[in-house]
C-alpha cells in the first residue's frame, strides 16, 4: 500500500510505542470479571481513543446545532465542523474531492446504497455480479436481494484451504455479462488481505465497476482509492476507532453524478427528506435527513489521532503481535486455526474439533478475554471450512503480546473444563 | 462453586460428550427444526407422538455444550410423558432458564435443574432454550421452524 503522506502540522510518534497509545483509550484501563480487560473483539468493533470521546463530548456540550440550513452561530458551526471531517475522510483515503464522500451509516449502507441506486439504475436482467466466497453477510445480502428485484445474477469467486480468492478462477469468472465487482479488501472472519489492486485491474480490463468492503481494512492498512483504482470504497467509522452509526462510501464523483438518490425514486419519505436542489449536489443527494453529526465529527477525530501515529511503527507492531498469537496458537493441541493466508491483518480465527466456539468464548470471558464465538456474519466461510463456527481473536494497534500470553492461558483453560 | 463452573457441571459436560437420543427418527410423527440465527447454532427435534403420548423422542444438530446438553435432557426428561407435561416442563424450565435461581427452580424440572446455572449468563440462554422452543414447534404439528428470537 502506497504510504499516505503525513500532515505537516501533524505530531508524529515515531517508533510505535503501545504502552503509551494504550494510555489513549481509557476503557482499556479495567477489570471484567475481576480480571484484567484483554479486548480482542476489534472486528466487530474497535475501542475509542480519549480525542474521539472528547469530541463527541464537545460537540454536544458546545456545538449542537443542525446542519446545513441554520444561519445562526451554532450551525455554522456544526456544519464548518462537520464538512471538516468529511475533507479529513477525503485525505485519510486519498479521494479526489469531498463531492466522493458520502457520509452513510456504515459500511452496510454504503454496500445498500450502491446495490440499490447504481443497481437498480444501471443492470438489467441477466447480467452477474462477482462476490466471494469470503464476504460478510453485508457484502451478499443486498446483491442477493438485488438480484431477486432485477433478475441478475451472483457468481461467487472460490477461495483456497488457506482463505485466498483463486484469482484464476476470478479471471475465469470476468465475461461480457459481468456488470459489477463486489469483494471485500479484509475479510472480516479469515483475516485474509484480498490482491484488490489486482483484482480491479482485471475487472476494469472490462470495463466493470468495482466496489471494495474495507470495513477491517481501514484500521489495518493504509488506503489510497486512487492507487487501489476501485470505483467504490465502503468503511465504517466504529471499526477504526470513531464512533458508531457513521460510515463512509467513497464512490468515483463520475458514477456518482450518474447515480440517482438512494432514498429517493418516488418514496414519500424522500420527497419529505430531500430538495430539489440537493439531488444536483454531491454528496449531499446521498444525505437525505439529518446525519449522525457527532458521529462525523467523531471519526474526523479518530482520523486526526490515527494520522499522529507512526504508520510504519504501527504496522510492524500489528504485524509482530499477529505472528506472535498465529504461533503461540499453532502449539495448542487439537487447535485449527481457520485462515491461513500469507497475508493477513489483525484476525485469528481458530476452532476445536471437540469444543464448540460458544464454550470457549463463555471461558475465555471469565477470564477477562473478549472474543467473538459464532459465525462472523460469514456464514459461507463457515460452511466452506466446515466448521459451524469459530471463535475469533481480532487485534487492533493497542493490543500486545502480553495479552496474547492471557488468550493461551485462557484457551488453556477452557481445554481443561473440556478434558 | 464458581458460576463456571456452575454453569459446565459435570453432568452437562457429560451430556455434552456422549448425548442421549442423538439421532434422527425415521418414523417420526413430529418434527421441527431450530436456529440460533446469532450463532447459526441449528436443532432437530424428531417425536412419536401416540394418543397425546411422546413414544420416542431424539435429536440432531450442532451447537455449543449447553445447547447440547439441554437438549439431551430434555429427550431424557420427556420421553413417555404426556403431551401436557411436556408443555408444562417447558414452561417451567423456560422460567429457570431466564428467571431464578436453582433453589427457586420448580421441583417439578428435576435433573433439568442442572441447567439453571444458564441464567447468570445471559448470553447463553438461548443455547439452553433453543431445543425447548424446537420442541415446542414439533409438537404444534405446524411445521414452522422455530427460533430463538421470538424470546425476549
Amino acid at each position: 500500500m502506497k504510504a499516505r503522506p503525513t500532515r505537516a502540522n501533524s505530531r508524529t510518534i515515531p517508533h510505535f510505542d503501545v504502552a503509551r497509545v494504550r494510555e489513549d483509550f481509557p476503557i482499556l484501563d479495567q477489570k471484567v470479571r475481576g480480571k484484567p480487560l484483554v479486548y480482542l473483539d476489534n472486528g466487530a468493533t474497535s475501542q475509542k481513543p480519549r480525542s474521539v470521546i472528547e469530541a463527541l463530548n464537545r460537540y454536544y456540550a458546545e456545538e449542537n446545532s443542525n446542519i446545513h440550513r441554520g444561519v445562526h452561530y451554532l450551525s455554522e458551526r456544526a456544519t464548518a465542523a462537520y464538512e471538516e471531517a468529511r475533507a479529513k475522510i477525503r485525505a485519510f483515503i486519498n479521494a479526489g474531492s469531498d463531492r466522493e464522500i458520502v457520509l452513510v451509516r456504515g459500511t452496510t449502507e454504503a454496500i445498500n446504497l450502491v446495490a440499490h441506486s447504481y443497481g437498480r439504475t444501471f443492470l438489467k436482467p441477466g447480467d452477474e455480479i462477482v462476490i466471494s466466497a469470503m464476504e460478510h453477510h453485508s457484502n451478499i445480502v443486498p446483491w442477493q436481494m438485488l438480484c431477486e428485484q432485477m433478475g441478475t445474477r451472483l457468481r461467487v469467486i472460490p477461495i483456497n484451504h488457506d482463505g485466498e480468492i483463486v484469482l484464476d478462477e476470478y479471471r475465469r469468472l470476468l465475461n461480457d455479462r459481468t456488470k459489477f465487482v463486489s469483494v471485500t479488501h479484509v475479510s472480516n472472519a479469515l483475516g485474509t488481505i484480498v490482491p484488490v489492486r489486482r483484482m480491479v485491474a482485471l475487472a476494469h480490463e472490462l470495463g466493470i465497476p468495482v466496489l471494495l468492503d474495507g470495513a477491517q481494512a481501514v484500521p489495518h492498512l493504509r488506503v489510497d482509492v486512487r492507487d487501489l483504482g476501485c470505483d467504490f470504497y465502503a468503511f465504517s467509522g466504529h471499526k477504526m476507532f470513531g464512533p458508531t452509526g457513521v460510515g463512509v462510501l467513497y464512490g468515483r464523483e463520475e458514477l456518482l453524478e450518474k447515480m440517482p438518490p438512494y432514498q429517493g425514486g418516488g418514496d414519500m419519505i424522500s420527497l419529505v427528506t430531500f430538495e430539489k436542489t440537493h439531488y444536483n449536489v454531491l454528496p449531499y443527494k446521498f444525505e437525505a435527513g439529518t446525519p449522525h453529526i457527532a458521529g462525523g465529527i467523531g471519526l474526523g477525530a479518530a482520523i486526526d489521532y490515527l494520522q499522529k501515529l507512526d504508520w510504519q511503527g504501527l504496522a510492524a507492531h500489528e504485524n509482530a503481535v499477529l505472528k506472535y498469537a498465529t504461533e503461540s496458537l499453532a502449539e495448542i493441541g487439537g487447535l485449527k486455526i481457520i485462515g491461513t493466508a500469507r497475508e493477513k491483518a489483525g484476525v485469528l480465527s481458530f476452532a476445536f474439533d471437540h469444543i464448540h466456539a460458544h464454550d470457549v468464548g463463555t471461558i475465555l470471558d471469565q477470564e477477562g478475554v473478549a472474543v467473538r464465538s459464532g459465525h462472523h456474519c460469514a456464514m459461507p466461510v463457515m460452511q466452506r471450512f466446515g466448521v459451524p463456527a469459530t471463535t475469533r481473536a481480532s487485534f487492533a494497534l493497542y493490543n500486545t503480546r502480553e495479552e496474547v500470553d492471557v488468550l493461551v492461558r485462557a484457551i488453556h483453560r477452557a481445554l481443561k473444563v473440556f478434558d | 462453586m464458581s458460576d463456571l463452573d456452575d454453569l459446565y457441571q459435570e453432568v452437562i459436560l457429560d451430556h455434552n460428550k456422549s448425548p442421549r437420543n442423538f439421532r434422527p427418527m425415521a418414523d417420526a410423527n413430529r418434527k421441527a427444526e431450530g436456529y440460533n440465527p446469532l450463532c447459526g447454532d441449528h436443532v432437530t427435534v424428531f417425536i412419536q407422538l401416540e394418543d397425546g403420548v411422546i413414544r420416542d423422542i431424539s435429536f440432531q444438530g450442532s451447537g455449543c455444550a449447553i445447547s447440547k446438553a439441554s437438549a439431551s435432557l430434555m429427550t431424557a426428561a420427556l420421553k413417555g410423558q404426556t403431551e401436557a407435561a411436556a408443555h408444562a416442563l417447558f414452561e417451567d424450565v423456560h422460567q429457570m432458564l431466564t428467571g431464578g435461581t436453582e433453589e427457586d427452580a420448580p421441583a417439578r424440572v428435576g435433573k433439568l435443574a442442572i441447567l439453571a446455572g444458564v441464567n447468570k449468563f445471559p448470553a447463553r440462554v438461548k443455547c439452553a432454550s433453543l431445543a425447548w422452543h424446537t420442541l415446542n414447534a414439533a409438537l404444534k404439528g405446524s411445521g414452522e421452524t422455530a427460533t430463538t428470537e421470538l424470546e425476549n
